[in-house]
């Protein structure tokens, strides 16, 4: 235990010798100080003098309530104002290093890549953060020495982390576009991703404090930690020499990523992780069934654990929250179950019509979708069909359960005829959904991002076309031509 | 000191080193010479434990390339392509930075500062911000900082580049001295001129290949064949081939000279000279035509591959 504290303050020793340097950089620099030093000093003094204003205008026209709700939102502006600044800091000592070739006579010394990826970051953080709880501390007492007004301290706390984590936000997404790019112009260009969404965010943040609904603040205090940890782990996993030193221009090579995409699909598992082979590359369909596909499976175990566990969490809320929002018993009785009750579920509109092809083309467009968003949301938002799915049917189980149904009859009939065949399809495809989405966070060792994207786009592809398709064809025409007679088999009255 | 075996680097599908492998011991230096894109840097860059090899291995100074990577950055001097400085700031800070990451003491950094910078020539003017230094400033202060931290290992990824010749000079006599010190030192260059004045060996990459290996002198030999003799006489040399023929095949001839080349100078010059004089002709001059390294590189660069 000593040792390791001992190790992890070597390990933190090293990284402040960076950190310490930037920050003299940082602080030489005129046109970041003078900015910084602005929003600090004179800007929560106006907006302490705005708030009085405010208050006292808006007072006299009865509607002193909008000014009292106008005073967290400006403490989170003059919080947000001087750390849009680590954004500009984080790009210029990053990318600026990089592009400037300063970085590689770094790279040569017994640094590690984390002591680097952390003095850098804590680098970029400290001054803008200081500079935002600076300019808090101004407005603060500047407002209790014109209004006598002192903010509630559950909210100060709030804006103070919300500062910190947005800051942090802004800092490990600056890293991960830094390390895709090679100048300054394209990190610039690339950072509206990062400073429009929290630009957004701050306008929702004005909406809830509006709405003085100050607990919605601490959900988002906790998305954006989950936010910083997903950057931060997927900085540390690209911020390495080897992606740092493997890109030399920001140039869009199609028939390259072609090659890549191909050599990927037709190479067995594990391949890819090899150097190119010469000669050309032969794959089969047999050799994709016997070996490819089960090795594919074995690697996505956890993925695949992790969706079951999210597939059994959903239909235990759904389970949950059933009796808040019963049904009418009139749903319930099964006793009026007819073929014909299954083919009008298409009526229903969000439902497709009961044909094998329409619940086929409704399963598959779900999954596609999910597995987009899985793309955009770096994986977490794949579980999103699954999850409905299954919230809805433990949603379904409980109110058949309440209504003197056994639930697991219910299940058996409803759901196991085709069940045993769509669900895997579908647990397969969320898990190799995820690992797509989940890629570009840590790249395997020798890949870069964007072959990892490549990589696990091409084994989703394999698994989908080969493994899942099939298995959902089959599970429509069961589902149409099966379960019906299950169900009518074991609730219908004839 | 380096030892590679078979050491390849892949980047996006293609071979940027591939299976090269050398021998530098300690008290040599080893010129890597190659055009551009030929794979130098990727080399230099795997030998400094900063790039992994995809395939084959290194050890530097015994510790693994890719295991012991830390140990083996703590124990290299790298000079990379550009000097890389920090621009705001004055060469003792700058190098004060850089002794901390390589763990000096605060005493050493200072002392060994002073030393380098003062034998560098830059000691006058340590108190100017590095933006203001020449071309050939920075890369001296680059090289300074590659030294700082007393390295057995020394990679040079081209050391004179942008230089005057006078800073040329310092810089090829420092190397010189590191050599004497028993350090191990591979150079990056494109001065042909430079790399015969430094090198012990010289390895020729293209296509990130090894094509040849050794020291000037054997590849002069190697690539451009046994030595060309020229003898210079007094008088015509017309009607004189037939009547040396059974001792050198004569290449070239002019109006007083005669070019041949021999594997064996020291058994057949005597002989030549031997029948000169009992033929009644008087020597000038004999000896060797000289080859540049240029000779050498152009005649590998033009070898197909």
């Amino acid at each position: 235990m000593r040792h390791r504290l001992q190790e992890w303050r070597a390990h933190l020793a090293m990284a402040l010798i960076v950190t310490r340097r930037d920050v003299r950089d940082s602080l030489r620099d005129w046109r970041i100080l003078a900015p910084i030093i602005i929003l600090t000093l004179f800007f929560p003094v106006l907006m302490s003098v705005t708030a009085r204003l405010a208050i006292n205008w808006l007072a006299s026209y009865g509607a002193p309530i909008i000014g009292t709700r106008m005073i967290p939102f400006l403490l989170l502006i003059v919080g947000f104002f001087p750390i849009s600044f680590s954004l500009v800091i984080a790009l210029e000592t990053f990318v600026g290093e990089r592009e400037r070739r300063s970085l590689e006579p770094l790279l040569a010394t017994p640094l590690s890549d984390g002591q680097l990826y952390l003095g850098k970051t804590l680098a970029a953080t400290v001054v803008p953060l200081m500079a935002s709880y600076l300019g808090i501390t101004i407005y603060v007492i500047g407002l209790y020495a014109t209004i006598r007004y002192f903010p509630p301290g559950p909210l100060l706390i709030q804006i103070f982390l919300l500062t910190t984590v947005e800051a942090l936000v802004m800092v490990s997404g600056a890293v991960v576009v830094s390390s895709q790019t090679t100048s300054v112009r394209a990190a610039n260009l690339l950072a509206s991703f990062i400073i429009v969404p929290m630009a957004l965010l701050v306008q929702v943040q004005a909406a809830i404090m509006f709405w003085a609904r100050y607990n919605v603040l601490w959900w988002i205090v906790a998305a954006l930690l989950v936010a910083d940890l997903i950057l931060i782990r997927m900085g540390v996993r690209i911020f390495n020499r080897e992606e740092l030193l493997g890109r030399e221009i920001d140039q869009i090579n199609l028939r390259r990523i072609g090659r890549q995409f191909w050599r990927f699909l037709l190479q067995s598992p594990g391949a890819a992780l090899q150097p190119p082979m010469k000669g050309s590359l032969r794959a089969g369909v047999v050799r994709w069934y016997r070996r490819d596909i089960p090795a594919l499976l074995v690697r996505q175990r956890l993925s695949i654990g992790m969706v079951l566990v999210l597939m059994i969490a959903s239909l235990a809320l759904g389970w949950f929250y059933a009796p808040r929002y019963p049904l009418p018993s009139q749903i319930l009785d099964f006793g009026n179950l007819s073929r014909e009750s299954f083919e009008s579920v298409g009526m229903l509109g969000f439902l497709p019509s009961f044909s094998p092809w329409s619940i086929l083309f409704f399963n598959l467009r779900s999954l596609v979708l999910g597995s987009l968003l899985a793309v955009f949301s770096l994986g977490v938002m794949s579980f999103l069909p699954i999850m409905s799915t299954m919230g809805i049917v433990g949603f379904l189980a409980r109110q058949i359960a309440s209504a003197g149904h056994n639930p697991w009859i219910f299940l058996a009939a409803f759901i196991l005829p085709h069940g045993w065949l769509e669900l895997p399809a579908v647990i397969l495809v969320t898990a190799f959904a995820l690992r797509l989405g989940a890629s570009v966070i840590a790249p395997p060792e020798g890949l870069t991002v964007s072959d990892s994207l490549l990589l696990a786009l091409a084994d989703f592809i394999k698994v989908f076309l080969l493994v899942a398709i099939p298995m959902l064809i089959a599970a429509a025409f069961l589902e149409v031509y099966l379960t019906p007679q299950v169900v009518l088999w074991v609730f219908g009255r004839g | 000191m380096i030892i590679t075996h078979a050491l390849t680097k892949w980047f996006n599908g293609f071979a940027a080193v591939d299976a090269f492998s050398l021998h530098v011991r300690a008290g040599e230096v080893v010129v890597l010479l190659g055009p551009n894109g030929a794979g130098k840097t990727t080399t230099v860059r795997m030998l400094s434990a900063v790039l992994k090899p995809t395939s084959g291995r290194a050890t530097v100074v015994g510790f693994d390339t890719v295991h012991d990577a830390r140990a083996v950055r703590q124990h290299v001097g790298v000079l990379t392509e550009m000097p890389g400085l920090y621009l705001r700031m004055t060469p003792l800070p700058y190098l004060d930075f850089f002794g901390q990451l390589w763990g000096l003491s605060p005493r050493q950094r200072a002392e060994r500062s002073e030393l380098l910078l003062r034998r560098f020539d830059l000691w006058e003017v340590r108190n100017q911000r590095l933006a203001e230094y020449s071309k050939g400033m920075k890369q001296k202060l680059a090289i300074i900082r590659t030294m700082l931290h007393d390295p057995p290992v020394l990679l040079l990824d081209e050391p004179t580049s942008a230089m005057d010749p006078h800073s040329a000079k310092l810089v090829r006599d420092a190397i010189i001295s590191l050599r004497n010190d028993r350090r191990a030192i591979v150079v990056c260059t494109h001065n042909l001129a430079e790399a015969e004045l430094l090198a012990d060996h010289i390895a020729i990459i293209r296509r990130g290949r090894l094509v040849s290996l050794g020291t000037p002198i054997e590849l002069k030999a190697q690539m451009l064949g046994p030595p060309l003799m020229e003898v210079r006489l007094v008088g015509s040399v017309d009607g004189l081939s037939p009547r040396v023929a059974d001792i050198v095949d004569v290449e070239a001839q002019g109006k007083d000279w005669l070019r041949y080349r021999t594997g064996e100078p020291e058994t057949v010059n005597p002989r030549l000279l031997r029948r000169l004089a009992a033929l009644g002709r008087q020597v000038v001059t004999l000896g060797q035509v000289p080859r540049t390294l240029e000779d050498v590189y152009l005649r590998v660069m033009e070898e197909p591959s």
